[in-house]
């Protein structure tokens, strides 16, 4: 299986977002580089938008994590609850 | 000759500050975090305070309730002075649209008479409801324990003032400077509003800052903001052709029920603290939410006449089960 990978700023807006990556993830490699957080995943990665909006305590669109994206890599499975990265091969 | 740019990653040898990394560990701590958490000064207090020798300066014994940590009252809004004035900056923006809205298409002049001296006579008198909630939430800030607990209370009784601010334009709008002078001659003299003044009066005089927030911001708001914005305007005034109410006092209803979230986890913390804390919460439940009731009747009755007790008991049975949710001990259905 190949890797996917998704990179944010390093930022108060960011914060929460890598960190609701940190709990669902168990597989992810989190690398805090500077001004930037790199998230590695082997086969796919789920960003959902339960675990932001509780560790944020307001609700939270998925499209919000775009002001500070930076890239990714992985095929994008997106609905209103979970943007995904995956790589089946 | 070339050169090559090269970055270097420098790990800082400590991530955060001591007392945040000894509740949270070693890693970069949220905003909200680092100005909230063991900001109200604990040690090196030398005197008792002159202006009430009894008391610490910030003293734990001042509640019945007690609580191990009360850091544990977190804000689940994660409110310090940055986030909230900018969430409140963008609701100010949208209700200033509003009233835009509503001034340039004429709104008010298509609402009939008896909507627009309904919602006179319902509304403006809550202004004084305000203020005493403004005055309350700030002897809770200023009395209370902790940051994480009083830091809300305080961003709460400017929300006060500014609910107020609303129903005064509001009141300008439907009336003139006549109306809000009448709201106030009712407020002091008509007896449909006296319970409800006593009741803001007798919370007034509560020294114990956890049952004032409890007592206020629970029992009080909890019973006033639904009946009055949901039932009432929203309800009542929107289907007999009211709706630019409904517009001008939406803020009223986002903000009611973003604060609930904040109130409710309170509640819950310390409910599931202790049990004597529960017991203590469910008597002051039991104790004043029957008072609110009674209060809050006679002014509901105001619009909805024969529906009254029928509202006012939906208010009741939700806010029942909200604190039955929040895990409190109480009688009766919800």
């Amino acid at each position: 299986m190949s890797k996917v990978f998704i990179c944010f700023q390093a930022n108060e807006e960011a914060r929460p977002i890598v960190e609701a990556i940190e709990q669902d993830n168990p597989n992810a490699v989190i690398d805090y580089q500077p001004s930037m957080v790199k998230i590695d995943a082997e086969g796919r990665l789920d960003i959902k938008r339960a675990t932001i909006e509780e560790l944020i305590g307001r609700d939270y669109d998925l499209q919000e994590m775009q002001v500070n994206l930076i890239t990714l890599a992985g095929n994008v499975h997106e609905d209103e609850d979970v943007f995904s990265l995956v790589r089946q091969h | 000759m070339q050169l090559d740019m090269k970055t270097v990653a420098i790990e800082p040898k400590r991530k955060t500050f001591d007392h945040l990394r000894e509740r949270f560990g070693d890693k970069q701590p949220s905003r909200y975090q680092e100005a909230t958490y063991d900001m109200q000064v604990e040690e090196n207090i030398h005197y008792k305070p002159t202006w009430d020798p009894e008391q610490d300066l910030y003293d734990k014994t001042l509640s019945e309730i007690r609580m191990e940590d009360w850091y544990d009252l977190k804000d689940p809004r994660q409110y310090y002075y940055s986030t909230y004035t900018l969430a409140r900056a963008r609701q100010q923006e949208a209700m200033e649209s509003n009233f835009k809205f509503a001034e340039s298409r004429g709104l008010i002049g298509l609402m009939s008479d008896s909507v627009r001296a309904q919602a006179i006579e319902l509304l403006l008198p809550l202004r004084h409801v305000n203020w005493s909630a403004n005055l309350n939430n700030t002897f809770v800030c200023g009395y209370g324990y902790g940051t994480a607990f009083t830091q809300p209370c305080m961003f709460h009784a400017v929300d006060n003032l500014g609910l107020a601010q609303y129903l005064s334009r509001l009141g300008l709008l439907l009336g003139g400077k006549q109306s809000l002078a009448d709201a106030k001659e009712s407020w002091v003299s008509d007896p449909k509003w006296q319970p409800l003044r006593r009741y803001c009066e007798d919370s007034m005089v509560v020294r114990d800052p956890v049952k004032l927030f409890f007592i206020q911001n629970v029992c009080l708001d909890g019973l006033l903001y639904p009946i009055v914005f949901d039932g009432i305007v929203d309800g009542r005034f929107a289907s007999e052709g009211g709706t630019a109410i409904g517009l001008l006092t939406q803020f009223a209803n986002d903000w009611h029920v973003e604060s609930r979230k904040w109130i409710d986890s309170v509640v819950k913390t310390m409910a599931k603290e202790s049990e004597a804390n529960q017991k203590v919460l469910s008597q002051w439940f039991d104790e004043w939410s029957d008072r609110a009731v009674s209060a809050i009747l006679p002014v509901a009755d105001i619009v909805l006449g024969e529906d009254t007790d029928n509202v006012v008991q939906q208010g009741m049975d939700s806010l029942r089960a909200r604190m039955k949710k929040a895990g409190l001990s109480i009688g009766g259905e919800g």
